[in-house]
């Protein structure tokens, strides 16, 4: 099923909070082959990314399998810490289809408690068409 | 931690990916796509294989910018992922981070200008790094 490009500047609810605890930055950091630590990666953030992408595929009935991740950016205003609780706000920035595939890019907000911006993150999905 | 005078070369840096690291990362991350467990369903979509969640990859450049630079704060860590990095089975994958000390720009921050590469292959593209060094 194409992406509907009408979905374009169109802004998704912020996702629930995400608590940046220390066990969770330790998974994180041990399953990219670190050890455990308090300094949080700079690719964390994605935990809060994903779960937006995730809420956004979920309202449009894409399956998961068919998404691959053609671009990750992100800019800190400041590092995430421990004792952070982060939110996502994704919006829709662009649609087009190539090849059979659609191109969805995003822009995610990345909040703390106080609902000041942490980071921006963007993200492009390819959407890999063909028979089911 | 190396000299971060720009032009300087970064030394090499190559981590492993195994099948057990992807359980592990699905976990930490929430991603659960089954395209990094599951073989059959990886075919299924046109994929070579399982393959690594491309944001395992750049977590790998996040490790190797911290190992170079003491840890310094990033203010900037994105690329685009060009091509899939296959995990076999048994064994693993072996990603190397590279790359050379970029220029300062006018608000003090140093850029990293860096090639990720798979069994030789450029699996992330116009990777771009920015840190507080």
């Amino acid at each position: 099923m194409p992406i509907d490009a009408s979905l374009v500047g169109r802004a998704f609810p912020p996702t629930s909070p995400v608590p940046v605890t220390t066990e969770a930055v330790t998974a994180f950091a041990t399953a990219i082959g670190g050890g455990a630590t308090d300094a949080v990666p700079p690719t964390f953030p994605i935990v809060v990314t994903f779960a937006a992408l995730q809420d956004f595929l979920a309202a449009e009935q894409v399956e998961l399998s068919r998404i691959v991740h053609g671009d990750q950016r992100f800019r800190y205003q400041r590092p995430v810490v421990v004792g952070d609780e982060l939110s996502a706000t994704l919006t829709v920035t662009g649609v087009r289809s190539i090849g059979g595939n659609d191109i969805i890019a995003t822009s995610s907000e990345i909040t703390d408690a106080t609902g000041a911006v942490v980071a921006t993150a963007t993200a492009t999905l390819v959407h890999r068409g063909g028979a089911a | 931690m190396t000299e971060l005078t720009p032009g300087a070369a970064l030394e090499p840096l190559t981590y492993e990916i195994t099948r057990a690291d992807l359980v592990a990362y699905a976990v930490a991350s929430g991603d659960h796509n089954p395209i990094h467990q599951d073989e059959e369903i990886a075919r299924a979509v046109g994929l070579p294989g399982v393959i690594a969640h491309g944001m395992y990859t750049l977590a790998l450049v996040g490790r190797a910018v911290a190992a170079w630079t003491d840890e310094a704060e990033v203010i900037e860590l994105g690329a685009k992922f060009v091509a899939p990095v296959v995990v076999p089975a048994e064994g693993a994958a072996r990603v190397t981070v590279a790359g050379t000390v970029g220029e300062r720009n006018d608000d003090g921050l140093l850029a990293l200008a860096l090639e990720i590469t798979a069994d030789g292959t450029k699996v992330l593209g116009a990777p771009k790094v920015l840190v507080r060094a």
